[in-house]
Parts: C-alpha cells; sequence; structure tokens
C-alpha cells in the first residue's frame, strides 16, 4: 500500500467518551495547540494502522449538531465544508453512546449527507447488558450506510476494529442516508440549478449559520433569493430534524432492541441526593472545602521545594557562571521569572484534577442545575459555578472554563467579574501584610483575627465578582435572547487516564501561554530595576560610600545600601517617584509604589520587589527577616511607621479589587476578540480599588 | 388535559403539542423536544428553577421560561 498518512476526524457529542476513544486510539502520541486566531482547543494525534499505515487523527470539539451556537462547535463545521482545509478528513469517524444513540444519530444522519465516508462508533459497549440494550449490527449498517464498530472505550475493547475500518475506508458508502431537500422540495430545487456544482446539502449549512467566517460561498449566497428571514429558516430546521428523527426512529424501531426492566436506576438513586434542597448544596459546598483545602495546605509542601530549589538555582548561577550582565540576566531574571510561573503548577495541577474529576463524573451538571436560579439574578449562568471557582487558583484557566456557556451575555459578565476572585497569587501579598498590621489575636477564644481576615478577602472578592455581575446585568445591554439547556449526562466513574492526560495538558497550556508573558515581564522589571540613566545609577558606590563616610558599616551593611540607592535611582525607581502623587492620598510612598508597578507581572512580585527595595538583600533569609525590615520602616516625613493599620488595610484592599494582571487582561483579548473588554476590566477595577482604598486610607489614618 | 411544560409537577409525563418556534433555542430540537414526543419531568431544582427534563430519552435541564413556551398534553396513568 501507498504510504500516505489517512487523515481522520473524531466526531460525536458531548459525553460520548470521544475523548477516551481518542486517547485509546493515540496512546500519549498527541498534541494539544490552539487553532489560529481562536482559544479553541485543537487535539491530534498519531495512530499506527495496520498494514504499518500512519493516521492522523483530529478531535474536534463536541457537538450536538452541525448547527453551530458556539465557537468550539463552529470549528466541527467549518473543517467540513472546506474541502480544501489541510485538516479535511479522508474519513469521519462518529462516536456515539450506546444509550444515547437516538439523539446522537441526529448528528451523523447530518455528516452523512455531506457525503464523507463515514464509520459509525458505537462506543460504552460494556453497559449494554447492565441496560438490556441488544444491537442488529447489519440491519444498522445497511440502512445507516455506514460500517459499525462497536468499541468499550473503557475496556478498551473494539478499538483494533476502528483501526480496521478506518484503513479500508475507500470502500465506505458516500451516500446520504435520507434527503433533507424534501422538507421544501421547490426551494431546493432552485437552489441546485443556481449552484449545480455544490454539495445540496453543504449550501443549506451555509445558509443557516450565523457566523461562518472563511466560507467563500457565503459572499454568493448573501442577498440572492435564497435569504429567508431567521423565522422562516428556523422552521426548516425544525422540519428538518423532525424528519431525521423519523429516519432514526424507524431504524432503531427494529435495529435496537431494550429491556426496560433492566434499566437501572442508579441515575435517579444519585440524582435525588445530589439535588436535594438540602444535602444538594451541603455535598457541594463540602466539595468545595475539599478543593480549597487541596489547593491551599496539600501544595504547600512542592509550592515551598520549588521555591527554595529556584532560590537556590539563582545563587548558584550567580557564584558559578562568570560575571558579569548576562549571568546577571539569568540569575536574578530568567531564572526567577521561571520560578514564578513554575510555582503555580502545584496548585493548577490540583484544581484541573478536581475539576476534571468532577467534569468526568457528570457531577458538574449538577451543581450547574443547582446554581443557576441564584447565579441569573447576578446576571449569570449556573456554568458561570466552574470559572468562580477556578478563579481561586488563578484567573486564566477560570475564563477558558467559561466557554461552556452558551449565551454570549451571560459568558462575557463571567469573564468580566471572574479576576475579583481571589486568586492563588494574590496570597503572599495578603500574608505579608495581614502579618504587619492585623495584630494576633484570638476572636471569641477560636478564631485567628488574622485568620478571620484572609477569609474576609476571599469573601470580598467573592462578593466583587457577585456585586460587578449585577451592575454589568442592568449596564450591558444585547440583542441576543436568553437561553439555556444543560444536558444532564448519566454518571460515570471517571477513567484515570483521561483525568490524567487532562491535568497534564491543561497545566502544560497554562506554562506555555501565561508563562511567556510573566517570564518576558520578569525580565523587563529586571532590566528596568537593574539600569538607570545617567551617573548617579552608575556611580552608586561611590556616592555611599562619601555619604555614610568611614567605615562603620559592615561590608554587607555597605552592599544593601548600594542595591537600595541604585534601585531608588534606576529606571523602575524613577517610575515609583512619578507615580508617586498619584498613590500618596492612599498612603504608599514610592517604593510600594514600585512594587505595585511590578507585580503587574504578576502579584506575588510584590513581596519580591519590596524585599530588594527596603535592601533586605539576598532571597535566602527567612521571611521573618522581611517582615522585621517592613515593620521597621519609618516615613521620615511623619516619623510614623510605614506599614500602619491604614496603609496595611489600603494596599489589602487595593490588591482585593485591582486588577494587576497583564496575563488575564491577555485571556481576555484573546476571549472576546477585542481590546475594549479588558480595557474595561482594567480601568473599571483598578479605578474601584483605587476609591475604596483613598476612602479606607482616609477613615483609618 | 392541555397545559405547558412548565406546570408539570415532580413525576409527571407528558406529551409536546407544539410551541413557539422562536422563543425556543434550536439545541433543544435537537435533543428531542419536538412535537409528538414524550417528556417527564424529572426533578425541580431546590428554588424552583430550572427544571430537570427527560424528553425522547435526552436528560436536560431548560430554564422555566423557555418550559411556558412549550404546550403539552398530560398523559393520566
Amino acid at each position: 500500500m501507498a504510504s500516505h498518512t489517512i487523515k481522520i476526524a473524531l466526531i460525536g457529542n458531548p459525553n460520548t467518551g470521544k475523548t477516551s476513544v481518542f486517547n485509546q486510539l493515540t496512546g500519549l502520541n498527541q498534541q494539544v495547540g490552539n487553532y489560529p486566531g481562536i482559544t479553541v482547543e485543537r487535539k491530534v494525534g498519531n495512530c499506527r494502522l495496520p498494514g504499518n499505515i500512519k493516521g492522523a487523527i483530529i478531535d474536534l470539539p463536541g457537538t450536538y449538531s452541525l448547527n453551530a451556537s458556539s465557537i468550539d462547535e463552529n470549528v466541527v463545521i467549518e473543517l467540513l465544508l472546506n474541502r480544501n482545509d489541510k485538516d479535511f478528513p479522508d474519513v469521519a469517524v462518529v462516536v456515539t453512546d450506546v444509550e444515547n444513540l437516538k439523539r446522537n444519530l441526529l448528528l451523523f444522519t447530518q455528516i452523512k449527507d455531506l457525503e464523507i465516508p463515514t464509520i459509525l462508533v458505537i462506543n460504552m459497549a460494556d453497559r449494554m447488558q447492565k441496560k438490556g440494550i441488544t444491537l442488529d449490527i447489519p440491519y444498522l449498517e445497511e440502512q445507516l450506510k455506514t460500517k459499525i464498530a462497536v468499541v468499550s472505550s473503557r475496556k478498551g475493547t473494539g478499538i483494533d476494529k476502528i483501526k480496521d475500518l478506518i484503513v479500508d475506508y475507500e470502500n465506505l458508502s458516500t451516500e446520504p442516508c435520507l434527503h433533507a431537500s424534501t422538507i421544501d422540495p421547490d426551494y431546493f430545487n432552485r437552489l441546485r440549478q443556481a449552484f449545480p456544482s455544490q454539495l445540496l446539502y453543504k449550501l443549506w449549512l451555509v445558509i443557516t449559520q450565523d457566523v461562518n467566517f472563511g466560507i467563500s460561498e457565503k459572499k454568493e449566497l448573501l442577498g440572492t433569493s435564497f435569504t429567508k428571514t431567521r423565522s422562516e429558516l428556523k422552521r426548516l430546521q425544525q422540519k428538518e430534524t423532525i424528519k431525521r428523527y423519523q429516519f432514526i426512529n424507524d431504524v432503531l424501531k427494529v435495529g435496537q432492541t431494550i429491556d426496560t426492566s433492566k434499566a437501572n436506576d442508579l441515575r435517579t438513586r444519585l440524582d435525588r441526593v445530589l439535588t436535594h434542597k438540602v444535602f444538594g448544596y451541603v455535598i457541594f459546598f463540602g466539595i468545595l472545602m475539599l478543593i480549597f483545602q487541596s489547593i491551599f495546605s496539600w501544595s504547600e509542601i512542592p509550592m515551598d521545594l520549588i521555591d527554595r530549589g529556584f532560590a537556590w538555582l539563582g545563587t548558584y548561577a550567580s557564584e558559578h557562571l562568570p560575571q558579569g550582565k548576562l549571568t546577571d540576566l539569568i540569575a536574578e531574571g530568567v531564572i526567577p521569572g521561571i520560578g514564578g510561573i513554575v510555582i503555580f503548577i502545584p496548585q493548577i495541577a490540583f484544581l484541573f484534577l478536581f475539576i476534571s474529576v468532577l467534569e468526568e463524573s457528570g457531577y458538574m451538571s449538577r451543581v450547574v442545575f443547582l446554581m443557576d436560579k441564584i447565579m441569573k439574578r447576578f446576571g449569570l449562568s449556573g456554568k458561570s459555578v466552574v470559572p468562580l471557582i477556578s478563579g481561586t487558583a488563578c484567573a486564566i484557566p477560570a475564563i477558558m472554563a467559561a466557554r461552556n456557556i452558551e449565551n454570549w451575555r451571560e459568558r462575557l459578565i463571567t469573564i468580566l467579574v471572574t479576576p475579583f476572585t481571589t486568586c492563588s497569587a494574590r496570597l503572599p501579598v495578603y500574608a505579608i501584610i495581614i502579618a504587619l498590621v492585623i495584630p494576633e489575636k484570638a476572636i471569641a477564644g477560636i478564631f485567628n483575627l488574622q485568620g478571620l481576615t484572609l477569609m474576609g478577602l476571599y469573601l470580598l472578592g467573592f462578593g466583587g465578582a457577585i456585586l460587578s455581575a449585577y451592575l454589568l446585568n442592568k449596564v450591558l445591554h444585547t440583542r441576543h435572547k436568553s437561553f439555556f439547556v444543560a444536558e444532564m449526562p448519566n454518571y460515570k466513574l471517571p477513567l484515570f487516564k483521561n483525568v490524567a492526560l487532562n491535568v497534564v495538558e491543561k497545566t502544560k497550556a497554562f506554562i506555555t501561554g501565561a508563562g511567556k508573558i510573566i517570564l518576558a515581564l520578569s525580565i523587563i522589571i529586571w532590566f528596568l530595576g537593574s539600569h538607570g540613566p545617567g551617573e548617579r545609577f552608575d556611580n552608586a558606590r561611590q556616592i555611599v560610600a562619601e555619604q555614610s563616610k568611614a567605615g562603620l558599616m559592615t561590608p554587607e551593611q555597605m552592599e544593601n545600601k548600594v542595591a537600595a540607592y541604585q534601585l531608588e535611582n534606576s529606571y523602575i525607581g524613577i517610575i515609583g517617584k512619578t507615580i508617586e502623587p498619584v498613590i500618596r492620598p492612599l498612603g504608599y510612598d514610592w517604593k510600594i509604589g514600585i512594587a505595585i508597578v511590578s507585580s503587574f507581572a504578576a502579584r506575588e512580585v510584590f513581596v519580591g520587589t519590596l524585599a530588594t527595595i527596603y535592601n533586605i538583600g539576598s532571597s535566602d533569609e527567612s521571611e521573618a527577616t522581611i517582615k522585621e525590615r517592613m515593620n521597621a520602616e519609618v516615613n521620615p516625613a511623619t516619623g510614623k511607621k510605614v506599614f500602619n493599620l491604614a496603609t496595611g488595610v489600603s494596599l489589602l484592599l487595593f490588591y482585593a479589587f485591582a486588577m494587576q494582571c497583564i496575563s488575564t487582561l491577555a485571556i481576555t483579548k484573546k476571549e472576546t476578540n477585542s481590546w475594549k473588554w479588558p480595557l474595561i476590566q482594567l480601568f473599571g477595577m483598578s479605578s474601584f480599588a483605587y476609591l475604596v482604598s483613598l476612602i479606607a486610607y482616609q477613615l483609618l489614618r | 388535559m392541555k397545559t405547558t411544560l412548565a406546570a408539570l409537577k415532580k413525576g409527571q409525563k407528558a406529551v409536546i403539542t407544539e410551541f413557539n418556534i422562536d422563543a425556543i433555542p434550536l439545541k433543544l430540537l435537537e435533543m428531542g423536544c419536538l412535537p409528538g414526543n414524550m417528556v417527564e419531568l424529572i426533578q425541580i431544582a431546590p428554588l424552583g428553577d430550572p427544571i430537570y427534563i427527560n424528553v425522547n430519552d435526552s436528560h436536560l435541564a431548560i430554564r422555566r421560561e423557555t418550559a411556558v413556551e412549550i404546550d403539552v398534553e398530560m398523559i393520566t396513568d
């Protein structure tokens, strides 16, 4: 046989185990990327087929039909309609769930109408006996004009059959199962005469789709007598859907028998508990607590190790590499920069572990069901719960998780308010400021005041998100009517392989995506902090030596003084001094100003920057020392402590509300495809933060 | 008895008779929410909305505002 690669597209409804089939076919041999210009995941993988033939598989986003209602679904139809696309498949593999065969076949019949060689995979065969389902495969193959592989991706059976069918794809029938054109023969006849060289069903899909960038026929069709009103089109789509179901029902009446007495009621019993008006919420909040617990305490040990590892690496590099600018850049810019990204891996991995287990098991849909009414009041959807919870680790994956909200308005509001939730990067900032300004005393005997403050800040974050959602809901006007359809899939035991692959992929995507920006900014800030214009920066050592006269200082104190003087006169120091008039009413001096500016790369940079600024010097000193130095810092004008209660509270509030994360702005830009929304986030959140901090400082002063 | 899907009680079954097509998302039709199909109300969310239905073997949650647009004929048994 020729050694060409067979291109295979994997298509199917959500919750059919399509990804499990993909994982079974490709093993670890897969890559995840994005479609150019949009952030829809593009998963491709390779597999070995019988006869030493190579297969290139693309796992398309789950879709219920070829009528796209989200950008994810749009990817599917765009590929299948464009025969010139480099990924256009030689063969389509449609994955269905044996328990939802009727609904899953709708998509199958649509794809058959596109006259692409199609294989039908009936998955979850391991459940057939339990559910009392029997299938007449030869009859189904004849009626559906296809070849069928009965598969259990959970048990790994039937995968070889898929491979055999793929190799033999040239012998598959490309004849449609039914002719959609009978829903309006007159209209379709005219269409056929006008575009004789085009596939009729393809033309119909092009006409009916709302968004269809990149398909040239759309322009030709627009403005012709073939366009109809939305309402007329929808009526025809309804007719088409009814016709397809008639066909499917007729086929299944003979080809499938279900012994209803065997239908087990695990779903019913679990639903009764998990969506119960009391237990439902108790269980949900219990699971939330578990997630918080794991994100904050279980990941402490690996995070600590990573932190110390990178500190050691930085010291090692500066000691063992030849002295010079390049070494400084590596030891003070690149290594801490990479460390600042890697340190989030444990938290992000834990978060994705929980989220993928909750999604795979089918539980997440029940949370959506429980929370929808509450969230709807604030202009959000039940589906907004996932991003808001994920936001406690990091806003970036959280904003991406908003994608499965169908309603654009609810999705937009979710994206805009998610950064209010307290992400893990705020934690080090909160920790050090609370330790400085909030006394450690017990309230009512058992609660620690510092702990309560931290909890209060988390609640403030959620409150900020909900309140701003409420306001946005009042202000934003969109023409789209709100709708909400959530599938409640059957409960399943999550597959380890799927969960593990998902965690690895998502973590990798975070590191390469957000990581690049954080790393670049760390390098810029390092440069601005270690370079300055003019003599004062270059001759810092000499000037400090003259100022302090005589040798009253130890060499270490001298080094610290020089570093502090250099920082003050570096580019970043000049920036800090420039913005000082703006931030003084909030109780901050230029040093805090620098820390705020530099924490735009990542909020936790705040602590590190202050550590450097308050001439603490090397990073291996204990946190207590940093705290002591910050505590001892006195404002030369007033003689008062810099970190007093008023400044501390003002800073806490500023970090709670301000939009200080370039990576989040970048992801908002990507997901909303416009600069308008990230700019609204930046100015809206930051000016609110400024106002709140101003009021707090002026009241407490 | 003629009523709307929103009026069903937990466990009740009905047959869809007709609906206002402009108020219904296409996705719901594709899931099998079509005239002539049977629908069962499985669960009502603790706060009264949304509702959890089984239509044409699809298990779905929809909001009441959508359910009131769907006319049904109750099945008495």
